[in-house]
């Protein structure tokens, strides 16, 4: 795809993302192949909207998120956010965009500095970026902050380690939104917490969204009911690809593509009535792996309508309705 | 559904009464299981469900007695299991080898800490298949090439000369059902078993699984954290709050109509279809520390329903308030039940 004039209107626009890995062998460490784990990528996401993007482990839904904050360097395509173009801007380019771009991770064990306190960690944009003059109006921006994801304010010399798991992840949030931020990728931030403590982090986000104008969520997970409960749009990842791409509401209640379908119906729902009604698709085989990607449409070889057509051709995403995009030879 | 209705009227096969499973530490004693009861009958499948810290997973190993001792103990109760208390015996007896592994089998969340790095799967269910069943090596050479077909594993003369690493994380999952499945058990005790898995992929197993006892006429414990799991395999269900039992019934009664304001709220805080815009209802707070527990019911600080009768220094204990439906609450004893 050509360059375009930056698109208007969208917080982030994705296209044709590629993120390729070497892999290397022997003494000079030569490239012999390449992990293809983001494999031609688009999307786009509105002001305040939530971009929910769904697949099992190894599709690339990650690599998707840590490249739109660039913590890596996509091998090609453009990450445009508020009409700029930053897939290829060098390090020191993108450190002052850092502030308006921002990513809460899975595990809030990890992400967070065990020798900072959670004030400092919290400050640490404000300082990075020179966003506040003087100690009280940092401090009070820090307690504003806190309030802000529900932290009390008199925690902010407490250490990560003396806190609960969904304590930590508040004070992820609490970094992430530091820079004033329009957009907040979320890569399981949910996952690694008890399922009470999930719903409390979870309507925080949602929250936070309804508060402050314009945030938006790149919202990445495998847990599909949480991001039909999060997410405006949502799209489903194979194999470094989107195979469908759909209006949240729309996606689940009308699912096309054979993958989207096995996955829905393989995720269970705490609702035994619903349940003995529900037909679970099971799917073949396991996922190739992205170092080697069957031929034409990835997904063919453990697809219960694979046509022999779907092993030469391979599928692009096209539209097949109002907002709903799919990459099936058969529909 | 087997074990529904057939369940009541026989004997339960394994039968566990007020157990008790104490962790001591440096800060004192945790209260890891507390007064813990529940059957499991004949060919039925059962959902142990809680979240971390609850017990769902240590009344298992106490079953076994597979709990570290020191620094867990156990200090009370009964497992009684064909016509024997298990408790009776000592962890490393030959009564309770026989049992261990051979009648009642386990399948743990982590199929790489449970299986030998440094020996082939087919070695490692051939020595189950020669130390419990006494078979010869090409009789348990052939029956583990079986057992690996049994689990749906391709190729399984060739795969039986791999090394776990070899496997994909469903895979070897698969290998671990097959070494629970070997000495034809009566028992499985899946603990969080496809919890690490992908969604097809841990529905391949579950769908296995549920497969296998039907074929085999075992009984299947499902300890998860995932109601969704228990709501489609499950035929009945514990829920577990802090080392005690709140609620059990048939599926239908815990998850349909819970009575339990813990059940309640854990059903609640689960997204699930056709939610909307509704917000997600949390429960407050966190869970007990299980070192100070008192003697007042465990849910109470964080109960959205509590009345002044709950402050009361005594543990609700569990009442039937249907058939086969039992409930641990203050207030559905006094008749004023919150979640009707």
């Amino acid at each position: 795809m050509s360059m375009k004039t930056p698109s208007d209107g969208y917080a982030l626009e994705v296209r044709d993302l590629k993120m390729y890995f070497p892999v290397t062998a022997g003494l000079l460490r030569r490239k012999v192949a390449d992990v293809k784990a983001v494999d031609g990528v688009s999307f786009a996401i509105r002001p305040g909207e939530t971009l929910g993007l769904v697949g099992e482990s190894g599709c690339g839904k990650t690599t998707v998120g840590r490249c739109i904050v660039r913590l890596y360097r996509p091998t090609s395509g453009d990450i445009i956010l508020e009409g700029k173009n930053i897939s290829r801007l060098p390090e020191r380019e993108i450190r002052p965009l850092r502030r308006r771009m921002n990513i809460v991770f899975q595990d809030p064990f990890g992400s967070l500095d065990p020798r900072q306190s959670i004030g400092s960690i919290v400050g640490d944009p404000l300082k990075r970026h020179r966003l506040v003059q003087g100690k009280t109006a940092y401090r009070d921006r820090i307690a504003e902050l806190f309030e802000m994801v529900g932290l009390d304010r008199n925690l902010t010399g407490r250490y990560p380690h003396e806190l609960s798991g969904g304590q930590r992840q508040r004070v992820a949030v609490a970094r992430a939104l530091a820079g004033d931020p329009s957009l907040i990728v979320c890569d399981e931030p949910v996952s690694a917490l008890d399922v009470s403590i999930q719903a409390q982090t979870i309507n925080l986000l949602r929250d936070l969204q309804r508060k402050i104008e314009g945030l938006t969520y790149l919202f990445i997970s495998h847990d599909l009911w949480v991001v039909q409960y999060i997410s405006t749009r949502v799209a489903v990842m194979y194999l470094g690809r989107i195979v469908e791409i759909a209006e949240s509401e729309q996606l689940y209640e009308k699912p096309l593509h054979p993958y989207t379908k096995a996955l829905l119906s393989a995720a269970p729902v705490c609702d035994p009535e619903l349940e003995s009604t529900r037909h679970p698709i099971v799917l073949q085989g396991e996922t190739p792996s992205a170092l080697n990607p069957p031929s034409g449409c990835r997904f063919h070889p453990r697809c219960p309508m694979a046509q022999p057509e779907c092993r030469e051709r391979d599928p692009v995403l096209r539209s097949v309705g109002e907002d709903h995009q799919v990459a099936c030879l058969l529909i | 559904m087997p074990g529904e209705d057939a369940g009541r009227a026989m004997e339960p096969l394994l039968r566990v009464e007020n157990l008790k499973v104490e962790f001591h530490t440096e800060r004192g004693t945790v209260a890891a299981v507390n007064d813990v009861s529940y059957d499991i009958y004949d060919g039925e499948i059962v959902g142990l469900v809680g979240e971390s810290g609850s017990g769902k997973t240590v009344s298992q190993l106490a079953v076994m007695q597979l709990v570290r001792t020191p620094p867990g103990l156990i200090t009370g109760g009964r497992v009684l299991f064909e016509g024997a208390d298990l408790l009776q015996y000592p962890s490393k007896s030959r009564e309770m080898r026989s049992v261990r592994g051979r009648k009642i089998a386990m399948v743990f969340q982590e199929p790489m800490t449970s299986l030998n790095p440094a020996l082939t799967v087919g070695l490692q269910l051939r020595e189950m298949l020669e130390l419990h069943l006494g078979m010869n090596r090409e009789a348990s050479r052939e029956r583990s090439v079986e057992l690996l077909q049994m689990v749906g594993i391709p190729d399984a003369e060739k795969r039986v000369k791999d090394y776990p690493h070899q496997f994909s994380g469903g895979m070897r999952q698969r290998v671990m059902v097959a070494m629970a499945i070997s000495c034809n058990p009566k028992i499985v005790i899946a603990d969080e078993a496809t919890t690490a898995l992908d969604a097809t992929t841990q529905l391949q197993l579950l769908e296995l699984m549920r497969d296998l006892v039907k074929r085999l006429g075992v009984s299947l414990v499902l300890v998860t954290h995932n109601l969704g799991v228990v709501a489609r395999y499950a035929h009945r269900v514990y829920v577990m709050y802090a080392g005690r039992i709140v609620e059990h019934g048939t599926v239908a009664q815990v998850l349909s109509c819970p009575r339990h304001p813990y059940t309640r709220g854990l059903i609640q805080c689960v997204p699930r279809p056709g939610l909307g815009d509704r917000p997600l209802i949390s429960i407050d707070g966190m869970p007990p520390d299980l070192i100070e527990l008192g003697s007042a019911c465990t849910f109470l600080p964080r109960c959205p329903y509590r009345e002044p009768t709950c402050e009361q220094e005594v543990l609700p204990k569990l009442e039937v308030v249907e058939p086969g439906h039992e409930v641990a609450c203050h207030l559905v004893s006094k008749g004023s039940d919150p979640c009707r």
